[in-house]
């Protein structure tokens, strides 16, 4: 059963990749637990008041121990407690995690909107100017860094035109129109770069459709171009774009932390960066790691569909 | 028309080696003074692109923060082609369990894109350059690793290192004398590419404050502060994006463009 070897392998590289990142992200928050007692006393602190703390904190136990202990937290959903306010981290990121989901997944779907039909042109007209063009400007569209087309975007839409909210967040139980309208200029600015970055993998997967023999015997018996593209070319075209929107994914949601600081928008990406600056390293620990465990689980789900969308199956060797 | 791309490339990596060299011994002003009685000014005579907040000269700080640029990129590149491309090239000559683990670590490694491990790292050791150099070096490590290794099994497939080996050459010189030479090209439009990769996301750093040095001029705190001041001055946020875009547009272009001079089969498709 070549097809249950193949997801059995996924599966072990997904779990293997899962500790791994555990490990890391353990060994550098909390593997030298004098350091924690340190932080949260401040300068100034005697070594007394400093292995008290940490004997209180329970950080004086091995470091596996620790280790295990978080680890069999989190497979019940229990990230740890904060440091400074004893608050649980999984009740801290809970109402987060909407708000970055929002954000992730509508600027994925609106670069995905915008880089399909763009690429589909860049390919076709690949010999004219207007395959030039979608070229040049998709050049320049990855140049851009997010936030500042965010400040850009604010600039003209909310501070120039007056069209929409310059920052903030509205939960959509409590208002659908303003939620919508607080979450359009955060989707753009982050979905300008992503489409920038997929245009150019969706004109390259429809060129070397365009080559193929399947493409040329629809065209031969009378498909329009654009027609015989789309019914031919996507599902063929869809493999590799499939890949390259998994690993787009971790872009997008870095490029999220980002963005939520520019729009003040309560995210995982802002809760992590507060985190951050007051040094409470079990929320940090707790939200990179739900923050790395969404990619590996993406580019999982991503390794499955090969066998949904591929009859095949793809094997390590040909990709 | 057909090397535009490589040319506008070069033109803009030279501009701001050019930039970042200059600024070394001259600036307009001293990218550093305070000057209370003229902030916030627009484009003059005197200050060819205004001045910001605290009164200082945009157009130093630009131009200082140039060095930041080409510094970061300099090391985080340096820092994931020195561990990368060995790896890659172990990986791609010793093939098994070998090859195995090395490809493992680098799917972990998919994890943690550059900005999450600087994050990561900053909260554990403080922020500054030198942490978000690191991570942006140790994040783009993978990709060195995954490219060299393709273009290692590559060589070794060839005639010459069949011959080689067949004269008794050990890996090492194999390595040194064949692979290392045939896949530089490979290497090197990977570097380009990757140094436009660390600007974007030590900018990004820059901008939420997680690799200030106190004083020195970057070009993603520059936009930083131009946040605070935007309703008043929007024109302060539109240099400093302006420099981060054509820096990396420029090392964008230039590999793309080597690229396709590398391998001319390449050009359409990609």
């Amino acid at each position: 059963m070549p097809v249950l070897a193949f997801l059995g392998r996924r599966l072990a590289i997904f779990a293997i990749s899962l500790v791994g990142a555990s490990m890391l992200i353990f060994a550098v928050c909390s593997a030298l637990p004098g350091e924690v007692a340190e932080i949260i006393l401040g300068e100034g602190a005697s070594q007394a008041q400093i292995e008290a703390l940490t004997a209180e904190l329970g950080l004086d136990r091995p470091p596996v121990v620790r280790y295990l202990e978080w680890v069999g937290g989190m497979l019940h959903g229990d990230f740890g407690v904060s440091y400074f306010t004893g608050q649980s981290v999984s009740g801290l990121m809970a109402p987060r995690i909407a708000v970055t989901l929002w954000l992730v997944l509508f600027a994925l779907l609106l670069s995905v909107a915008v880089a399909l039909p763009v690429g589909m042109l860049a390919a076709m007209k690949r010999r004219s100017w207007q395959g030039f063009a979608a070229t040049a400007v998709a050049q320049l569209g990855m140049a851009v860094p997010a936030f500042w087309a965010a400040i850009v975007l604010v600039l003209v839409f909310a501070v120039g035109l007056r069209w929409l909210p310059a920052n903030g967040y509205i939960p959509l139980t409590t208002d659908p129109v303003s939620w919508a309208a607080h979450l359009v200029l955060p989707v753009t600015s982050l979905a300008i770069v992503q489409s920038a970055v997929l245009v150019r993998y969706v004109r390259s997967a429809f060129i070397e459709v365009l080559s193929e023999d399947y493409y040329r015997t629809a065209r031969a018996v009378g498909w329009r171009p654009f027609p015989a593209l789309l019914r031919h070319g996507l599902r063929n075209a869809a493999l590799s774009l499939v890949t390259v929107v998994g690993l787009q994914l971790a872009s997008v949601l870095v490029g999220a932390i980002v963005i939520e600081q520019v729009f003040a928008l309560p995210g995982l990406g802002s809760q992590l960066l507060s985190a951050v600056s007051q040094r409470d390293l079990m929320i940090v620990q707790g939200v990179v790691m739900f923050l790395a465990a969404s990619v590996l689980l993406i580019n999982f789900l991503v390794d499955l569909s090969y066998a949904w969308i591929d009859p095949r199956l793809r094997t390590e060797a040909e990709r | 028309m057909r090397r535009l791309g490589l040319y506008v490339g070069a033109a803009l990596v030279t501009l701001v080696v050019a930039m970042a060299l200059v600024s070394l011994f001259w600036t307009p002003y001293d990218p550093t003074l305070v000057v209370a009685g003229q902030r916030l000014q627009g484009p003059s005579a005197a200050h060819w692109l205004g001045t910001d907040a605290m009164g200082i000269d945009n157009f130093s700080r630009i131009l200082v923060g140039a060095q930041t640029t080409i510094v970061v990129g300099v090391v985080s590149v340096g820092i994931a082609a020195v561990i990368g491309v060995p790896l890659g090239m172990l990986a791609g000559q010793a093939r098994g369990w070998v090859d195995e683990v090395v490809m493992r670590i680098t799917d972990i490694a998919y994890a943690f894109p550059a900005l999450l491990l600087a994050i990561l790292l900053a909260a554990r050791f403080g922020a500054s350059p030198v942490t978000a150099m690191t991570a942006i070096g140790l994040a783009t490590i993978p990709s060195f690793a995954r490219i060299t290794r393709a273009g290692t099994l590559q060589v070794m497939r060839t005639d010459f290192v069949l011959a080689a080996r067949a004269s008794g050459i050990r890996w090492p010189g194999i390595s040194l004398r064949h692979v290392l030479p045939n896949i530089a090209p490979l290497i090197g439009v990977q570097a380009s590419v990757t140094f436009a990769l660390a600007i974007l996301a030590e900018a990004a750093l820059s901008f939420l404050g997680l690799s200030t040095a106190a004083i020195v001029p970057t070009w993603g705190k520059m936009l930083r502060d131009a946040q605070t001041v935007m309703f008043n001055a929007p024109l302060q946020a539109v240099w400093p994006g302006l420099a981060i875009a054509a820096a990396v547009l420029g090392f964008n272009l230039l590999g793309d463009g080597l690229r396709d001079l590398l391998d001319p089969r390449l050009r359409e498709v990609s």
